[in-house]
């Protein structure tokens, strides 16, 4: 089957460096697909090149298997969810919805604003402008003023970053569910590995305008193939030039079970976080670890030597 | 006092000798009776208001008001795409800026000699054409409603250009991106998007290009040749040849009374619709 969206060795050059060095990837209809880096990694570029804010320097763009790279943004069945939202503050939440509706002129315009207003739950406040909505509301007209629309690919640039903590994990289950709902194909650009791990089918993993590593969330953070991915993708205690999580380094008088590795190291600190202990650890060559424990568990003071223990499995091995 | 207080001073100082005092003055003899060589005499009399009413000079109090308007509308015309396009352009953006500026480096009434030199019968526009054989007789360019409006919209421009430039320049680049992203072609994002979001910009410059058209004398007198009479011409003239100063203060008041409250009652419903 052809992919909703294709990209292929995408290059988009800047005076002075090269933001987008040639990549390629293809999104399946219907997936969760993200692109996650640090800021400067070429991502939000690559999105806007798929938008059709930026026209590249060179490579295509495929929508439904077509080359869409001449086409303006007007004209290219794909919507974004900006990062400050980018709503009409002179128009009300419904203005908003409406207006890519009224673009196309849309049938049956005001049963499908009904509809996505209660797929988002807004019902009841679509009458009150921007200003007058919150920032997770704000957010909701964003997202539905572009899923009424039924893009291929709903583009979302950081979608979740303007939110407090508590509200972007409760939104990035949501967000999930309204795509598994909508069946709508998801291209998410995050610096938040938690976000694209937690909500994605594929995750890109960016850097220096290159994708590192591409695939399903489980295989990029158990299985990274760089160092950067590795340790973008969340901590890496480095013994010698293996890297092991820290949820997969145990603290032990002894190895325990056949075949595990071990090394002697010194206590350095322990942090209690609630739900377990973490237990900083200095290596005979001088490196920090950290390994994590369960709360209720052994008490381990400043300067006690203990065992690290892993699994060979759970070992990151870089070429 | 505290010592921020005492930074409003130069400006108190300024706007009473400079404002209230003559305002003051210009009020006390529109109440007053004419003096056979200028001037004003007692007694206290409504009679200049009284001749207001005169079909004549409401005429040209309603002429003025159409001449600003349309020289407003006009300069908005122009004014929005220069401002628009400065905003959106990538390079020389301070070139644009200076190159609209660039008229006051030269004096208002040096420039307006300088119109009359190109439009009059025998000026640069009509002897070109006649050289070129377009027309036999030199078109009449100027002392006419036309050549007053030409006046008048190039002379505030600037003011129309400025104030939107202003706000176009903080307009979140992101907000016409959303508008094509969501289907919007060019045209209907300016005229769905950009403008009414330009609106605080295109207020602040109608406000500046309208008033000053509205009491223009300069522009009218020498573009007009004295046919078209304005109210600020109107108001010159009792004060000069007429010597009906009382007359000439009635009119300027009576013109500052309809501009405050016409501003006012415009700048509330614009408040009222930003809430």
């Amino acid at each position: 089957m052809t992919p909703i969206l294709e990209v292929r060795n995408l290059i988009k050059d800047f005076p002075g460096h090269r933001a987008v060095a040639g990549i390629s990837f293809s999104i399946p209809q219907g997936s969760f697909f993200s692109l996650l880096g640090p800021s400067g990694c070429g991502k939000t570029t690559t999105l806007r090149m798929i938008a059709g804010f930026e026209q590249p320097s060179s490579g295509e763009v495929l929508l439904k298997g077509e080359n869409v790279i001449h086409r303006k943004p007007y004209e290219r069945n794909v919507s974004t969810v900006f990062q400050n939202y980018a709503l009409f503050p002179h128009l009300s939440a419904r203005g908003n919805i409406e207006f890519g509706l009224k673009r196309r002129k849309a049938t049956a315009a005001e049963n499908r604003v009904q509809e996505i207003l209660k797929l988002v739950g807004l019902a009841g406040k679509e009458d009150r402008r921007p200003a007058q909505l919150s920032g997770g509301e704000r957010q909701r007209v964003a997202l539905a003023r572009s899923l009424v629309l039924e893009p291929d690919v709903l583009l979302l640039d950081e979608p979740l970053a303007a939110l407090d903590p508590k509200l972007r994990k409760q939104m990035r289950v949501e967000l999930k569910a309204m795509q598994r709902r909508v069946g709508i194909t998801f291209l998410l650009v995050t610096h938040d590995q938690e976000e694209a791990l937690s909500m994605s089918d594929y995750v890109a993993v960016m850097n220096e305008g290159g994708i590192e590593q591409l695939g399903p969330p489980e295989e990029v953070y158990l299985r990274p193939r760089t160092r950067f991915v590795a340790g973008f993708l969340g901590a890496v205690n480095w013994i010698g030039d293996v890297g092991i999580r820290p949820e997969a380094t145990r603290i032990g008088a002894t190895p325990d079970g056949a075949g595990a590795r071990s090394c002697f190291a010194t206590v350095t600190d322990s942090v209690f976080l609630g739900d377990r202990v973490q237990v900083l650890v200095r290596l005979a060559s001088g490196q920090q670890a950290v390994a994590q424990v369960a709360r209720g568990s052994a008490v381990f003071q400043a300067g006690q030597t203990v065992q690290l223990c892993w699994n060979p499995s759970d070992e990151m091995t870089f070429p | 006092m505290k010592l921020r207080s005492w930074f409003l001073l130069p400006g108190w100082l300024w706007m009473v000798i400079l404002f209230a005092a003559p305002f003051t003055i210009v009020m006390a003899y529109s109440f007053l009776t004419r003096g056979i060589y200028g001037g004003v005499e007692h007694p206290v009399t409504l009679e200049s208001y009284r001749r207001l009413a005169d079909p004549l000079y409401l005429e040209v109090l309603l002429r003025s008001f159409v001449m600003a308007l349309v020289a407003t509308a006009l300069c908005l015309l122009f004014a929005f795409p220069a401002a628009l396009f400065i905003s959106r352009a990538s390079k020389h953006k301070t070139l644009y800026l200076q190159l609209v500026m660039l008229p006051f480096w030269t004096s208002f009434l040096v420039r307006t000699y300088a119109w009359m030199f190109l439009l009059r019968d025998t000026g640069l526009i009509n002897t070109a054409l006649q050289a070129m054989h377009m027309i036999h007789d030199p078109l009449p360019l100027l002392y006419n409603d036309g050549a007053v409006l030409l006046g008048l919209v190039y002379g505030y421009l600037p003011f129309m250009v400025l104030p939107i430039y202003a706000t176009l320049e903080r307009l979140d680049p992101s907000l016409p991106e959303a508008a094509a992203d969501l289907g919007a072609r060019p045209l209907v994002t300016v005229l769905r998007v950009i403008v009414p979001l330009s609106r605080p910009g295109i207020i602040a410059g109608a406000v500046l290009v309208f008033i000053p058209c509205l009491g223009a004398y300069l522009t009218p007198d020498l573009l007009g040749g004295g046919r078209t009479v304005l109210v600020g011409n109107l108001v010159q003239n009792q004060f000069t040849s007429a010597r009906d100063w009382p007359f000439g203060s009635a009119v300027s008041i009576t013109l500052m009374l309809l501009v405050t409250l016409l501003l006012w009652g415009f700048l509330r419903r614009e408040s009222e619709q930003l809430v």
